[in-house]
């Protein structure tokens, strides 16, 4: 029964990056110890919050994929809710998001070869072929505004 | 025109959404149809299965400037792709990608 999650956690900006390297390293053990497996390590590094969290305008973003059982992740969430350098956590599971997106992908290529042979055409779609390009200003940016300015 | 009868209403059939546009009254009560854009789902017609809280980018133009979720009658998003949004903007207010509000 193993599933797959993934964990985010913000550390608080004044953490050095021992510090942050000792958070994985305490997760990790976590991990090892109820059996489990990380896939993957990524630093966001440092970034502007959205919002103030405490005192905080700043955080280090680290996430984790991970693959194991709903023991494990209740382990983690706990120590992460207990530890005071980590301002926000998330967990989230993602294998049946995951399963589902690559169902209807597969889905969209199958009905798509089908149809084309049934036109009498290849499979795959050829190089220089394309949907036909849309009217200029069929494209509404009206909603495209202030997404820059608000990061 | 219409035998001399004002026309009432204008023949706005189409109802709140507003989405295949009905017809504007003109000056002189000729009907003169008015344009809207029949709005699609982004999500759709781009093909973008995985709407993820991590993908700020993707998500920003959907939390304009009081960082409220843009509603689906104005964004035309359907409603399988609204809900998917929803949780993935849910999840990006919780570590502070996306604000809750403007200050």
């Amino acid at each position: 029964m193993d599933r797959k999650y993934e964990l985010v956690y913000v550390v608080s900006p004044e953490a050095s990056d021992e510090q942050v390297a000792d958070l994985h390293t305490q997760v990790e053990a976590i991990v090892q110890r109820i059996g489990g497996q990380i896939e993957k390590t990524e630093h966001w590094g440092r970034r502007k919050l959205a919002y103030e969290i405490g005192r905080h305008k700043e955080g280090t973003y680290v996430l984790e994929a991970i693959i194991g059982g709903g023991e494990l992740m209740k382990e983690i969430d706990r120590r992460l809710k207990v530890s005071d350098l980590v301002i926000r956590h998330l967990v989230v599971r993602v294998d049946e998001d995951q399963a589902v997106v690559e169902r209807t992908k597969a889905k969209r290529t199958e009905t798509s070869r089908r149809r084309r042979i049934a036109r009498g055409l290849p499979a795959d779609r050829q190089p220089g072929e394309g949907q036909r390009g849309e009217p200029d200003d069929d494209r509404d940016d009206r909603f495209d505004m202030g997404a820059e300015e608000m990061r | 025109m219409n035998g001399g009868r004002k026309s009432f209403g204008g023949g706005s059939s189409s109802g709140g959404r507003g989405r295949t546009g009905g017809a504007a009254q003109g000056k002189d009560g000729q009907r003169r149809p008015m344009f809207r854009r029949r709005k699609v789902c982004k999500f759709c017609s781009d093909k973008i299965d995985d709407i993820n809280y991590k993908d700020t980018k993707l998500l920003m133009p959907f939390v304009p400037e009081r960082a409220k979720i843009l509603p689906r009658r104005i964004s035309g998003t359907c409603a399988m792709h609204q809900r998917k949004l929803r949780t993935a903007i849910m999840r990006a207010r919780q570590l502070a990608l996306i604000p809750y509000t403007a200050e």
